[in-house]
């Protein structure tokens, strides 16, 4: 027996109402430490305007935030505070890796700075660039927004898939270097 | 302004180990370890160098003609006749200690933490003596030459969190 639905009338899917909705109100946590920072600001602000994506309204608390974009390089004293503003936040969340410092380290090759936040805390979308341009920004969250109407769930289960449980660069696989480093004869003479 | 003679002049005088020279115009002098405390007492109060600048440290490890592993480096300056002078301590790598001039500076206090934070010098008399920039469970002195300079893998026992956990 077919059923006749009135013309203003819409059927979709639970999951797929549920993803439309959190999509399009993303509210981020602006996790900036360096000039991505700035990029961030100018992405957020009226030349660009995110709120065109409805992700517009930062939040400096994590309790209000579904969104991080950690925006700039994380030294070792500053990754607890990163893991624990994480933790913080209320699921479902994301994280975009915005920029080469958060995404690998940039050219900060030192003993201080976290090569890859992705180490220690699961990204869902990575810009590269240094710092990346506004419209790079807007393309993440464009692209992120498609990941979750994609695989997003009323009950957030997807977060719980294998896939997404593997870290990227497991810890382990930094190699540990000791001993003194190597000089050029030139130097030791 | 370097230093003038009559300072350089007073300070041999005072103290016959004291070594000094001058390069493009910039006053240096050598401090035995054992005088450190006297020369800049000597200097504060009675030729007025009333600021320290700076104290900073030079790791000699590898260099050529070097004295001793380290080098402490104070930058003293005399805020009336702009008379500038570098003092210049020599420490062993076995036995990394000069006394500490936060009695003379307490201004030195935050200065002489980061020497220790970054080359491991301890500073005898120090009123509070720890890590100032780099996390107190750190374990190298990051600032020395054999210290690697992606480091020896500190991070190793931070958590890594996954999707699930949070």
């Amino acid at each position: 027996m077919a059923v006749v639905l009135p013309e203003n009338v819409v059927v979709s899917k639970l999951d797929e109402l549920a993803s439309w909705c959190r999509k399009n109100s993303l509210w981020p946590m602006p996790f900036a430490t360096a000039c991505c920072g700035i990029e961030l600001m100018a992405t957020g602000a009226s030349r660009h305007d995110l709120a065109r994506f409805g992700a517009e309204v930062f939040r400096f608390s994590p309790r209000q935030c579904d969104l991080m974009i950690v925006a700039g390089r994380v030294v070792m004293k500053m990754l607890p505070v990163l893991q624990r503003i994480w933790q913080q936040m209320l699921e479902p969340k994301w994280c975009i890796s915005m920029g080469a410092c958060a995404s690998t380290g940039g050219v900060f090759d030192t003993y201080c700075v976290v090569q890859g936040i992705d180490r220690f805390i699961p990204v869902d979308m990575y810009v590269p660039g240094c710092p990346p341009r506004p419209e790079q920004l807007i393309q993440a969250i464009i692209d992120l927004q498609d990941k979750i109407q994609r695989e997003g769930t009323l009950t957030g289960r997807e977060f719980g898939l294998a896939s997404r449980q593997q870290t990227k660069r497991a810890l382990v696989e930094i190699p540990i270097i000791s001993g003194a480093p190597v000089l050029p004869s030139a130097l030791t003479r | 302004m370097a230093a003038t003679n009559d300072t350089l002049t007073a300070l041999e005088a005072m103290l016959p180990g004291v070594e000094t020279s001058e390069f493009r115009g910039d006053t240096r002098a050598v401090v035995p370890r054992e005088s450190l405390v006297e020369v800049l007492r000597l200097l504060r109060d009675r030729r007025g160098f009333d600021l320290l600048v700076d104290v900073t440290c030079v790791d000699y490890l590898n260099y050529r003609d070097a004295r001793d592993r380290f080098g402490l480096v104070y930058l003293l300056a005399n805020t009336t006749t702009n008379e500038r002078i570098t003092l210049r301590v020599y420490v062993g790598e076995s036995d990394p200690v000069v006394p500490s001039a936060v009695p003379l500076w307490t201004g030195a206090d935050w200065l002489e933490r980061e020497v220790y934070d970054m080359f491991g010098i301890v500073f005898e008399g120090h009123p509070d003596l720890r890590r100032i920039l780099l996390p107190d469970e750190f374990t190298a002195f990051p600032l020395r030459k054999d210290y690697p300079l992606q480091g020896r893998g500190e991070r190793h026992n931070f958590p890594v969190l996954r999707r699930e956990e949070g």
